[in-house]
């Protein structure tokens, strides 16, 4: 295990990978028996990268988050985060993450709960003040500083859990369906608030979501995954312009990529039957 | 205009009138001092009037207050006529009183179902409704004891209770300084105390986890009774062995609930802290003692009672002589048992006040909670 990641250090260090997973599997023991969620995962995001995650549900996806997050561990294979074990990266606070639900704590105001990992991570009052301003301003939340979680709406809540990741402000972005209770109005609008925020920022993105035209939009590289056992089955690069007005939405070139990776996805449904 | 609906209770309250009427007098023949008739005129009309008069009103204000002042005046003018002729009350009279409390009954119900519009109206509202309520608790319990003539000694008319109050306020404080002030203050606050930071530790080492709870359960099954005269040969007759049992007492259902309310926080919330890398006590201020407070404030409020409880109990097993506990068994010996409720009412005053602080500064602190905000979670 140690001279894998050793191993991984060096040719990360090449190639800029912030992600790297070799043969991984994790296996859930559960009380109906073993459930494979992730078999034989390989996959490298390089820095800077903006990689979706896309396939029917239960097909592993947030347990791949997870993993990265250090928040699972695998069963089989290696799994290293810029060099690093995921325990690592994780105390290194190397990484953001967006869960699929708002998780915002009802005890807090919303400005006080993006504050929350700034006041764990020991920043100063001002500094706090500052990145709470900033974030809140990105996702459109001025005016709701005061309010708590519950007076607001699932769409504003879930902006306000975004909003506390990047006030967090790692390198690695973690997001599972971050936009799926949003209407389609504020998710184009947070849709292109996001790539202004990648490209300004050169972060990396893991972006979990079911939305073929949202991971078209959004990434550099699609992976796309099918269930039972959880698996990689294509990994579809895009030939976007990393500038992309909303409208790039009706060129043949998206609609030529948004075309793979349904079938990427029809090929993963029919592998079961 | 729903308010001019007859109701049950209004239409009962005429039927006993109208039995009543048929079966005067009020008071016994050997009555001393007998019912003039124009009193009894009185209050058939203060009875019949009102609830006629609720009938023909439109607006439900209105007929509360109407039905309030003749209930209330009714009783009034028939427990202010019992006094000499204890004992000697007749069928009417009860069923003229039967008849005030269902106005009164209507009464609550019509002011229960205002919708009112200022804040102050409706907090108003909220503290007369109870209090018309436990009024009558009293009016029944004086007009009964009183009328029937029930022996002194099996329960004391409220009137009785409260001139004894008012008679004994010195005897009554110093007994409240020692066993509330001194015993319950002092032992609930210890008890909670070590009960919350026991939880912490348990928490901490799971080691103790598995050792303390098991005998903590086993401390909170020992009887009291068993337990406070050991605490008298080990602390003293003073107040301090009394606050050794309220410790005992409360210790256990603090750390019980304190306990259970560590584990109350979500799976995800507490992923989120693991991702920022939170350590062990940022989590636990942050995330689990915020989750756990109405668990902690559920222990808070079990705790005011049973503490008052312990109390009062331990100090049946030896006292120096003042303490509620020692008055209660001291007096109850010599038969004044209007000195028994006494202490009883001072009790269950105190106690009220005790809970209700707790519950105060408990809607305050977890205001979030969809219990307390009325809100969807
Ligand atoms: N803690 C767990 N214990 C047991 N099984 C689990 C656990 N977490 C996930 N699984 C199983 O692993 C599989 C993958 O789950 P995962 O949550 O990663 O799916 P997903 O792709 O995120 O689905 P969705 O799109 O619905 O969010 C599922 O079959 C699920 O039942
Ligand atoms: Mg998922």
């Amino acid at each position: 295990m140690l001279m894998t990641v050793n191993q991984a250090t060096a040719t990360s260090v090449e190639r800029n990978a912030v992600v790297e997973a070799r043969q991984l599997g994790l296996t859930f023991q559960t009380n109906d028996g073993p459930v494979r969620a992730l078999s034989d995962v390989n996959l490298t995001i390089n820095k800077g990268e903006f990689v979706s995650f896309i396939g029917p549900s239960g097909c592993g996806k947030t347990t791949f988050l997870r993993v990265i997050a250090d928040l699972e561990q695998p069963t089989e294979g290696t799994i290293s985060i810029n060099g690093m074990t995921p325990e690592q990266a994780r105390q290194a606070r190397a990484y953001g993450y967006v869960f699929q639900a708002a998780a915002l704590f009802p005890w807090r105001t919303i400005e006080n709960n993006v504050g929350l990992p700034l006041e764990i991570i020991g920043l100063s009052k001002a500094e706090q003040q500052a990145r709470i301003k900033r974030t809140m301003d990105l996702v459109n939340l001025t005016g709701f500083e005061k309010k708590y979680p519950w007076q607001l709406s699932g769409g504003m809540q879930q902006r306000a859990s975004i909003a506390r990741a990047l006030a967090f402000d790692a390198d690695l972005l973690l997001m599972d369906e971050p936009f799926g209770a949003l209407d389609e109005i504020v998710r184009d609008h947070l849709n292109e608030q996001l790539l202004r925020l990648w490209r300004q920022t050169n972060k990396t993105i893991c972006f979990v979501t079911h939305s073929i035209p949202e991971a078209v939009y959004l990434s550099t590289r699609i992976v796309v995954m099918s269930p039972r056992p959880g698996r990689v089955t294509d990994v579809i690069e895009s030939t976007l312009p990393a500038e992309r007005p909303l409208d790039i939405r009706e060129s043949p070139e998206f609609l030529a990529i948004a075309a793979r990776v349904r079938d990427g996805l029809r090929a993963g449904h029919s592998y079961e039957d | 205009m729903m308010n001019s609906k007859p109701s049950w209770q209004v239409g009962l309250a005429l039927v006993l009138c109208a039995i009543a009427m048929a079966t005067m007098p009020m008071l016994a023949n050997e009555a001393v001092a007998p019912m003039s008739s124009g009193t009894t005129t009185l209050v058939i009309a203060l009875i019949a009037l009102p609830a006629v008069a609720s009938f023909a009103m439109f607006s439900g204000l209105a007929s509360a207050a109407v039905l309030f002042i003749g209930a209330h005046g009714a009783a009034w003018l028939l427990i202010a006529n019992i006094s000499g002729n204890e004992g000697m009350a007749r069928m009417p009279f009860f069923l003229l009183l039967a008849a005030a409390w269902l106005l009164a009954w209507r009464c609550v119900a019509l002011l229960s179902a205002i919708r009112p519009l200022s804040k102050q109206v409706r907090t108003f509202l909220r503290l007369l409704i109870p209090a018309i309520f436990g009024a009558w608790i009293l009016i029944i319990w004086e007009a009964v004891t009183r009328g029937a003539g029930v022996p002194f000694i099996l329960l004391p008319p409220p009137s009785a209770i409260a001139a004894r109050i008012g008679n004994s306020l010195p005897i009554l404080a110093a007994d409240v300084r020692q066993t509330i002030f001194k015993a319950v203050l002092f032992g609930y606050f210890v008890g909670c105390a070590s009960g919350f930071v026991v939880a912490i530790l348990a928490d901490r080492v799971p080691f103790l986890r598995r050792g303390l709870l098991p005998i903590g359960n086993m401390v909170s099954a020992l009887p009291i009774i068993g337990v406070a005269p050991i605490m008298v040969i080990w602390f003293g007759f003073e107040w301090q062995s009394k606050a050794a049992v309220v410790i005992i007492m409360t210790f256990f259902p603090m750390l019980v609930n304190t306990v259970a309310g560590l584990t109350a926080s979500g799976h995800m919330e507490r992923d989120l802290m693991r991702t920022y890398a939170s350590n062990y006590w940022q989590t636990l201020f942050k995330l689990r003692l915020p989750a756990a407070a109405p668990f902690i404030f559920n222990a808070l409020k079990i705790n005011s009672t049973l503490a008052l409880i312990g109390a009062i109990v331990a100090e049946f097993f030896g006292t120096p002589i003042v303490g509620m506990g020692f008055r209660i068994s001291t007096e109850i010996g010599r038969m004044n048992v209007d000195m028994v409720w006494a202490e009883i009412a001072v009790a269950a005053l105190a106690g009220s006040v005790f809970y209700g602080v707790v519950a105060l500064i408990e809607r305050a602190t977890t205001f979030w909670h969809p219990s307390v905000r009325g809100g969807r979670a």
